[in-house]
């Protein structure tokens, strides 16, 4: 294969560059990975059911149901309406929501600022909360500290993210009065953001943009709680990522190099051993924002955060099952993407990735 | 490490291989406890998931705080809270064992077959599971979900709906797990000799390269099983998973206790979600200590004896 690209003048100059030729490769398997998500997405969802039995079954005779089932063209063969199904895809067409009476691509874009602003802030968290404490439990491996820092990520992890956001409501909502417990901005407020010059549907930056202190606070005090629930999700995997890795390139000859120099422990640990530390959080990070995505369902859900994961559980409720197929083909566009970009850092950095497989 | 510091360390490292026990030992007693709750529910809860009244006829009555007769209060639906939390262990034991027996199956026949004989049938089924794989597997569980229940049917329905819902979220993992090590596995001597004696190609796949390939299976269950009660969960909070009046379920029972939270009332959320956190957390300590144990990197070794501060004949300080 790589002779026989590497025979033109073009295959010569891409096999002399592995970066660029992995960076092609590896968007071109975006195509067949978000086909296969597709499929798989119509093919549970059509062969277990029509979605007009399962939204409508029992509220209407039978009889009118099966009308309906017609009309919408559900008692075709099923292949005619798959390629059908990849035909409107392929022209952006998402579906139409029925209980909102928008097609699914407005809701997407209605929607989905909230749900970027949830999960940046999470990540901020994340990494705020991960990164010193990963540090910390390699530090002083096996010691009180690290059995802390190990116990409290397999707490994080066991926590469901919407009991957690339960607890935070119930202890800084309830008990302490001290944060608000749902929305993302007070109702009163709420004119004041959509009145600025450049409104981005991003909440932070809008509030920035009034520079009224009031309206930023209020809009910081409505994201702490959700961020901080969706945020330690995520540092639960960064704290023991991170420790291990450190662990391991600790024990390195090149640390083991620079000891014997006298280069302090302090800059070992936070120069020398952490920099490739950092590298598999990258190639983790596509797996994190997938894990993020459903996490916003949870976290949006209990704190009626109205983005697009509260969106998708609303239309669940409503049963408009259309709507959520779109939603989700929606994510999977997204995390093929994020992952695609992932993979090109993680060979930016590492060029063993490149030659991998 | 300075001489000086090896002293003290001996006694956390003595500690520490403590904490690999502790950890495992913590684990399965949790574990164990679950298991045990999950089967004699019956004999443990005082009353059915579903009953909202006495034997005498007479209403639980909603919200009620938790007393003799009640001893974790009642929920917003009058249903008795500690008798919902029992019978709830039971709907999870039997969710985690249809998904991680049905995926397992599934998966490590399919890592199995792909692995060794490769070629275009494994080319495409990895690109299939790493598709999956990448994917958030709540929305697949969602999907899926929405498409059983669709279907109707009795109280196992339901449970197995969320089994089966979570199952081909976790095949790609035992597909891959199963792959990389048959791949590692099918170029070895014995593989080979046995080839070579014309051994039935069933007794080499199951014989020679499963029963070597399964070292890190029990991680991968152990995650799989806590990865599974919190997507079962989490179907139950969003009203995709088990009806109330079918089966007990801690999400379910959840979602139920939004509303409650902000009056100030604890009890409904407080047991169901410690109940999830405390099983997730006994079969993560489970999978953590055989990860450790597992990974040499990880491991700790008890030191032979402490450090006397003489260096061996050789000068050479251990590190560890």
């Amino acid at each position: 294969m790589r002779e026989r690209i590497g025979s033109s003048k073009f295959g010569q100059w891409v096999s002399e560059h592995s970066f660029l030729r992995f960076v092609v490769t590896r968007f071109l398997l975006i195509i067949p990975t978000l086909f296969i998500l597709v499929s798989v997405v119509f093919f549970i969802m059509r062969l277990t059911g029509d979605p007009i039995t399962a939204t409508m079954g029992g509220k209407l005779p039978q009889t009118q149901i099966d009308k309906l089932i017609h009309d919408a063209g559900y008692d075709r063969p099923i292949f005619v309406q798959y390629f059908e199904y990849l035909g409107q895809l392929f022209s952006g067409d998402l579906g139409k929501s029925v209980k909102l009476n928008m097609p699914v691509t407005e809701l997407i874009l209605t929607y989905g600022t909230a749900t970027v602003e949830l999960a940046v802030l999470a990540l901020i968290v994340a990494f705020a909360v991960g990164i010193p404490l990963g540090k910390l439990a390699a530090k002083y491996r096996d010691k009180w500290q690290d059995v802390t820092v190990r116990l409290f990520s397999i707490f994080c992890y066991a926590m469901p993210v919407f009991f957690l956001g339960l607890l935070l409501k119930l202890i800084f909502t309830v008990q302490l009065g001290l944060l608000p417990s749902s929305g993302r901005v007070s109702s009163n407020l709420q004119s004041q953001l959509s009145n600025v010059d450049f409104p981005t549907g991003f909440y932070v930056i809008d509030s920035l943009q009034t520079g009224d202190p009031e309206v930023i606070g209020d809009v910081f005090a409505h994201a702490i709680l959700p961020a901080v629930a969706l945020g330690l999700l995520t540092a639960a995997t960064f704290i023991r990522l991170i420790r291990t890795n450190l662990i391991s390139t600790l024990s390195t000859d090149y640390i083991f190099a620079a000891r014997t120099r006298g280069v302090s422990e302090k800059r070992i640990l936070n120069k020398h051993a952490f920099k490739p530390a950092l590298i598999p959080i990258i190639t983790v990070m596509g797996m994190q924002i997938a894990l993020m995505l459903a996490g916003a369902v949870l976290t949006e859900t209990t704190f009626e955060w109205k983005g697009l994961g509260y969106q998708l559980s609303e239309l669940l409720k409503a049963r408009d099952f259309m709507a959520v197929q779109g939603i989700v083909i929606f994510i999977a566009i997204v995390v093929s993407v994020a992952n695609f970009i992932v993979d090109v850092l993680a060979a930016y950095i590492d060029p063993r990735v490149r030659y991998g497989k | 490490m300075s001489r000086l510091g090896n002293l003290p360390i001996i006694k956390h490292i003595r500690q520490s291989v403590g904490l690999q026990c502790f950890m495992l030992i913590t684990g399965l007693a949790i574990v164990v406890l679950f298991v045990l709750t999950a089967i004699f529910a019956p004999l443990i809860a005082p009353y059915g998931f579903s009953q909202i009244k006495d034997a005498s006829g007479v209403s639980f009555g909603a919200q009620k705080e938790p007393s003799a007769e009640h001893i974790w209060g009642t929920t917003v639906g009058g249903l008795d809270v500690f008798s919902r939390v029992i019978w709830g262990a039971q709907t999870a034991l039997i969710s985690i064992l249809v998904a991680v027996i049905a995926s397992s199956i599934l998966g490590i026949l399919l890592g199995l077959v792909s692995g060794y004989f490769g070629g275009k049938v494994d080319r495409v089924l990895v690109v299939i599971a790493d598709a999956i794989y990448s994917f958030p597997s709540l929305l697949l569980a969602i999907l899926l979900a929405i498409m059983i229940n669709s279907t109707g049917g009795n109280a196992f329905a339901g449970i197995l709906a969320a089994g089966i819902s979570i199952t081909v979220v976790f095949v790609p993992q035992y597909f891959r797990v199963i792959r990389s090590e048959v791949l590692r596995i099918k170029s070895e001597a014995f593989v080979e000799s046995a080839k070579a004696i014309h051994a039935p190609i069933t007794r080499i796949l199951f014989k020679h390269v499963l029963r070597n390939s399964t070292r890190t299976l029990p991680i991968v269950i152990t995650m799989n099983a806590a990865e599974a009660i919190l997507t079962l969960a989490a179907l139950g909070f969003l009203g995709m998973g088990i009806e109330p009046s079918s089966a007990s379920e801690w999400g379910y029972d959840l979602n139920r206790a939004v509303s409650d939270v902000t009056s100030n009332i604890l009890w409904t959320s407080i047991f169901p979600g410690a109940a999830i956190v405390l099983v997730v957390i006994g079969v993560t300590l489970l999978g953590e200590g055989l990860n450790d144990l597992s990974d040499p990197r990880l491991r700790i070794r008890r030191k032979p004896k402490a450090f006397d501060g003489t260096l061996p004949d050789d000068g050479e300080v251990k590190h560890d």
